[in-house]
């Protein structure tokens, strides 16, 4: 429990509750308890989609003080999770960033090193690197 | 002289007859660039808006409308919620603060520019954004609520000919050309729908 606290946490977001879902059970498989992770996909009506609220209570419920790492795969689930990161307000909104890298590398490679204590820029950094730019 | 109960009922009910109305041939030119759920998102927007209308027309208009961009963005989802709700948010705040009700036209401009940091396009693009600028060109020359729905409706007719470069049509490449923005048209009816209620109820 005690690394829960201490450890960037990881925030899945996908249109698709399936793929949000299954990319958390990866990153589960990998570090175990180890990191505060929480997913969210799918819009109220049990279709694809994403949307602001859904994603700050993701975040909340992978808080950490030492920051979160969000996860997005197309276009509105990034808006929607700037969005939410604003709605967080000063100063926690500082401790979130949203990765630019593929959606399941960059989750699972992004907890495997938020799972030994790195920073959220070492974690964030890490998983960017797998994105060609 | 209305009050803002009045003023802020008739427009919210105005913006939730509209995008029922035009739900499904949002969704359809949706269908045809994107992933087809322009017309559901707005609607569910609007459906929650409405849903608390009694609570919201007891605010200041400034007030009331800063929060039913909030609405929107928990409501709407897709890039619609935090493009919209970034509009109407940033709008209501500045009203709030507005000293000289000649100074709309710029406030709203901010507003809009607000929504062009927010989904990173410009004009051109082929988004709603093709359709608020040209709003607000018309707004700052004083044109006639009928004229600057006239605009509207011709803006968002307009971005058939543009090629998609933010947002999931942007995928499509060329293939984008020949159809019509979803979110411009959106923009479009809420326009119409909005000049039309004041046009009606607010004689200049």
């Amino acid at each position: 429990m005690k690394g829960k606290f201490t450890n960037v946490g990881i925030v899945i977001v996908s249109h698709s509750p399936l793929v949000a879902k299954g990319t958390a059970d990866m990153v589960r498989q990998m570090v175990g308890d180890r990191v505060p992770l929480s997913w969210c996909g799918g819009n109220p009506e049990g279709g694809l989609g994403t949307n602001a609220a859904g994603i700050l209570a993701a975040i909340e419920a992978a808080w950490s003080d030492h920051g979160v790492a969000v996860f997005v795969d197309l276009g509105g689930a990034e808006t929607n999770s700037e969005m939410a990161i604003e709605m967080l307000g000063e100063p926690r909104s500082r401790l979130v960033a949203i990765c630019n890298s593929p959606l399941v590398e960059g989750a699972v490679i992004a907890a495997a090193e938020a799972s030994g204590g790195a920073p959220l820029a070492k974690v964030v950094a890490t998983a960017e690197e797998l994105s060609p730019s | 002289m209305q009050t803002d109960r009045a003023l802020i009922l008739g427009l919210i009910e105005a913006c939730h007859d509209a995008i029922t109305i035009h739900a499904d041939d949002l969704c359809e030119l949706d269908r045809a660039i994107g992933d087809g759920d322009h017309g559901t998102n707005m609607r569910r927007g609007c459906e929650a808006v409405y849903l608390d209308r009694e609570r919201l027309c007891c605010l200041a208009l400034p007030q009331a409308i800063e929060l039913i961009g909030v609405a929107l963005v928990m409501s709407v989802g897709g890039a619609a919620g935090p493009l919209y709700g970034t509009l109407l948010i940033e709008l209501g705040r500045r009203l709030s603060i507005l000293e000289n009700e000649g100074d709309f036209a710029l406030i709203f401009g901010e507003a809009i520019e607000a929504v062009a940091r927010r989904g990173r396009a410009g004009a051109g693009d082929k988004t709603l954004l093709d359709v608020l600028y040209p709003i607000q060109a018309e707004i700052m020359r004083r044109s006639t609520l009928i004229n600057i729905a006239k605009r509207a409706v011709l803006s968002a007719e307009l971005t058939a000919d543009m090629k998609a470069m933010r947002g999931r049509a942007s995928f499509l490449g060329d293939r984008s050309v020949g159809h019509i923005d979803p979110g411009a048209s959106s923009c479009a009816h809420l326009t119409t729908a909005i000049c039309r209620y004041l046009e009606e109820y607010r004689p200049a």
